[in-house]
C-alpha cells in the first residue's frame, strides 16, 4: 500500500518551546492511521504542522509526490487536504448553510454529497438556516465534520472529535467516521478515546514527548493490554 | 443515525435587538430634558446625520481591526487625503458646484467623491504593502508604524496644499434646509444620511448575500480556519483594507462639506470618535458599527446641546458605561 502522507524528521518550535523532535511517520493511502499519546505529547502540534498553521522548522512533510513543508495553509487545503480541528472552529455568526457554502471552495455544494452528509447528519438539515453558534457541542463537531467532508479531500486530518461529547453522539460519529472510511478516504486522526481509535483504526501511531514511541497495527495494540498501559497510562477496559 | 435525528429542536435564534433600542429609547428619553420638539428634532437629524458621516469612515476600520487585528492608527490620513483629493475637482468646478441646479451640483460633487475613493484606496493599498504587511501580529509595531504614517501624510499635505485652511463651501442646492412646521432640518444633513443608510445596506447586501461576504465574516471570526478551507485571507485583507480606505476617503469629502473647510489635520478630531465607534461596536461588526455611531453623535449632539462642559468627556463616558454593560462592544464578533 502506498503511503499518501509522510513526515521524516520533522521538528516544530513553538516560541522558545521545542514541540515536536524528529517526527517521522506514514499514513497509508485509504486507511484511518490512529495518532494517540496523552495530554501534552504533540499529537495537535503534529496536525498543525502537517497543515502548515505552526510551520516544520526543519524536516519533510510530503503529500503524495508534492513536498509541502514550506507550503502556506491555504495552499495545502487546495491540495485536498481537510482540516478538523479539536475546536471545531465553525463559523458561529454563520449559518449551517453558509459554513458549507465557504467549504465548498470550488463551486455550488454537490446535491448527492449534501443528501450523503444529511443521511448521517439530520440535525444539519434540520438547522439548515441556524446560526452555527446555536448548535450543540454535537451539532457543531457534525457541521466540522461535514465541513471537511462537502467536497472529495485527498486526507482528511481529525483532532478529537468525540471530545466532551455524548455517548449517543460519539457513537454516530463513529459510524459516520466508518462510512468515509468505506468510501476509501485517508484519514489521519487524533483521538483520546480508546474505544473509538480501536473501532476506526487500521494502523496506530503513539506519541511521546514530541516523537514518534511505537508504530503497528491498532488491533495488535487493542489485544495487548500491557503495552496499552505502558503507552498509554491505561488500558482499553479503563476507557469502557 | 436515529440518535441524532431524535435531537430536540432548538429554538430559533434570538435576535439581539437591545442594542437596536438603545438610540431609540436614547432619542426618546431627550425628549423631556431638551424640552422643544423642534429643537428634539433638529439635534436628532444633527445626530443622525453626524453618525452616518462617522459610520462610513469607521466601517473600514472596524472590518480591518477584526479580520487581521491590525491596529491602524493612520486611518485618519485617508479621510484627510479624501478631503484634499475632492478639492482637486471642486475647484476648478467651482461655479458648477455653486449654479443654482442640484444636478449640475452633483455632477461635480459625484466624481469628487468618486476621485477621493479611488486615491485612498490606492493609498490604502500602498499603505497595507509597505506599512502594515511588514508587522503583521505586533501591535505596538502597527501603532508605531500607523502612526508614523499618519504623521507623514498630514505633513505631506502641508507641503503640497500649504497650511492654510482650505475652504470647501457646500454646492449651492445642498445649502438651507427643509423646513417642516417649527423643524428646521438641514439639506445636506438629509444627504448624509441617505448615503451613509445607502452605505450601510451596501456593506449588509454584500456581508450576507455574497460569497466574498460570507468570507469577510468568517475571517473576523476565525481567520486561521477560512485558510485551512483554502483562502488566502491576506488577499482578502488587502481588499478590505483597500474598501475600508477608499470609505474613509468618501467619508472625508462628506465631514469637509459639513464643516466647509479642509486642513491636514481634519481627522484629528474624528479618530477619537471612530476608535471609539469601533471599540463599543464590537471589533469586526458593521450593525455595531453603524449603531455605535448613532450613539456617539447622538452623545455629543444632545450633551453639547443640554450639557456643554460634559462635551469632551462624553464620549469617553459613552464607551464606558457601554463596555460595562456588554464588554466586548454591541455585538461581540471576534473572541479578541
Amino acid at each position: 500500500m502506498t503511503d499518501l502522507l509522510k513526515l521524516s524528521g520533522v521538528h516544530t518550535h513553538i516560541g522558545r518551546y521545542h514541540i515536536l523532535q524528529g517526527i517521522d511517520l506514514a499514513v497509508p493511502q485509504g486507511q484511518v492511521t490512529m495518532l494517540l499519546g496523552r495530554n501534552g505529547a504533540g499529537k495537535t502540534t503534529t496536525l498543525r504542522t502537517i497543515m502548515g498553521l505552526w510551520p516544520a522548522s526543519s524536516g519533510e512533510i510530503a503529500l503524495g509526490s508534492e513536498r509541502i513543508e514550506s507550503r502556506a495553509t491555504p495552499d495545502i487545503a487546495r491540495l485536498g487536504v481537510g482540516y478538523v480541528p479539536e475546536s471545531m472552529a465553525v463559523f458561529s455568526d454563520l449559518t449551517v448553510k453558509e459554513n458549507l457554502v465557504l467549504a465548498a471552495r470550488d463551486g455550488p455544494m454537490d446535491d448527492k454529497q449534501l443528501d450523503w452528509i444529511f443521511g448521517f447528519f439530520p440535525a444539519l438539515r434540520r438547522f439548515w438556516l441556524s446560526r452555527a453558534g446555536s448548535l450543540s457541542g454535537g451539532q457543531k463537531q457534525m457541521l466540522s465534520i461535514a465541513r471537511a467532508i462537502i467536497e472529495p479531500r485527498k486526507l482528511l486530518l481529525i483532532d478529537e472529535p468525540t471530545k466532551g461529547l455524548a455517548p449517543a453522539i460519539v457513537m454516530a460519529l463513529i459510524e459516520c467516521l466508518k462510512e468515509i472510511k468505506r468510501k476509501g478516504a485517508t484519514i489521519l486522526l487524533v483521538e483520546q478515546n480508546f474505544f473509538a481509535a480501536r473501532e476506526l483504526g487500521d494502523s496506530v501511531l503513539v506519541m511521546d514527548n514530541g516523537t514518534i514511541v511505537h508504530r503497528g497495527e491498532m488491533a495488535a495494540l487493542a489485544a495487548d493490554v500491557p503495552l496499552q498501559e505502558r503507552l498509554l497510562g491505561l488500558s482499553l477496559e479503563a476507557h469502557q | 443515525m436515529t440518535e441524532l435525528a431524535a435531537s430536540d429542536p432548538l429554538p430559533k435564534p434570538k435576535r439581539d435587538i437591545a442594542p437596536i433600542l438603545l438610540p431609540i429609547a436614547l432619542a426618546l428619553l431627550m425628549i423631556p430634558l431638551v424640552g422643544s420638539a423642534s429643537t428634539w428634532l433638529t439635534l436628532t437629524a444633527a445626530s443622525l446625520a453626524m453618525g452616518m458621516m462617522i459610520f462610513i469612515m469607521a466601517s473600514g476600520l472596524t472590518l480591518v481591526f477584526g479580520l487581521m487585528d491590525v491596529l491602524n492608527f493612520g486611518h485618519g490620513a485617508f479621510i484627510a487625503v479624501g478631503a484634499y483629493v475632492a478639492t482637486l475637482v471642486f475647484a476648478p468646478f467651482a461655479a458648477s458646484a455653486q449654479a443654482d441646479s442640484l444636478l449640475v451640483n452633483l455632477a461635480v460633487l459625484a466624481p469628487a467623491a468618486l476621485l477621493s475613493m479611488a486615491v485612498s484606496g490606492a493609498l490604502g493599498l500602498m499603505v497595507e504593502r509597505v506599512l502594515i504587511l511588514p508587522v503583521y501580529g505586533q501591535h505596538l509595531k502597527q501603532i508605531l508604524m500607523t502612526t508614523g504614517g499618519l504623521i507623514v501624510a498630514e505633513q505631506t499635505l502641508y507641503a503640497l496644499w500649504g497650511p492654510q485652511i482650505i475652504p470647501m463651501p457646500l454646492p449651492a442646492s445642498l445649502r438651507g434646509s427643509f423646513i417642516l412646521g417649527d423643524v428646521a432640518i438641514a439639506k445636506y444633513r438629509v444627504l448624509a444620511m441617505l448615503i451613509g443608510l445607502a452605505v450601510f445596506i451596501a456593506i449588509q447586501l454584500v456581508l450576507n448575500r455574497t460569497k466574498l461576504g460570507l468570507l469577510i465574516r468568517a475571517g473576523v471570526e476565525n481567520r486561521e480556519m477560512v485558510e485551512a478551507l483554502g483562502y488566502r485571507i491576506r488577499r482578502l485583507f488587502l481588499g478590505v483594507f483597500m474598501a475600508g480606505s477608499a470609505l474613509a476617503g468618501l467619508g472625508g469629502v462628506m465631514w469637509a462639506l459639513y464643516r466647509e473647510q479642509v486642513h491636514a489635520s481634519m481627522s484629528d478630531e474624528l479618530t477619537v470618535l471612530i476608535f471609539v465607534v469601533v471599540i463599543i461596536g464590537g471589533l469586526g461588526s458593521i450593525g455595531g458599527c453603524f449603531i455605535g455611531a448613532i450613539l456617539v453623535a447622538m452623545v455629543a449632539n444632545y450633551g453639547g446641546f443640554l450639557v456643554p462642559k460634559l462635551a469632551l468627556v462624553s464620549n469617553i463616558l459613552l464607551m464606558v458605561a457601554i463596555l460595562m454593560w456588554r464588554p466586548r462592544g454591541l455585538y461581540a464578533v471576534t473572541s479578541r
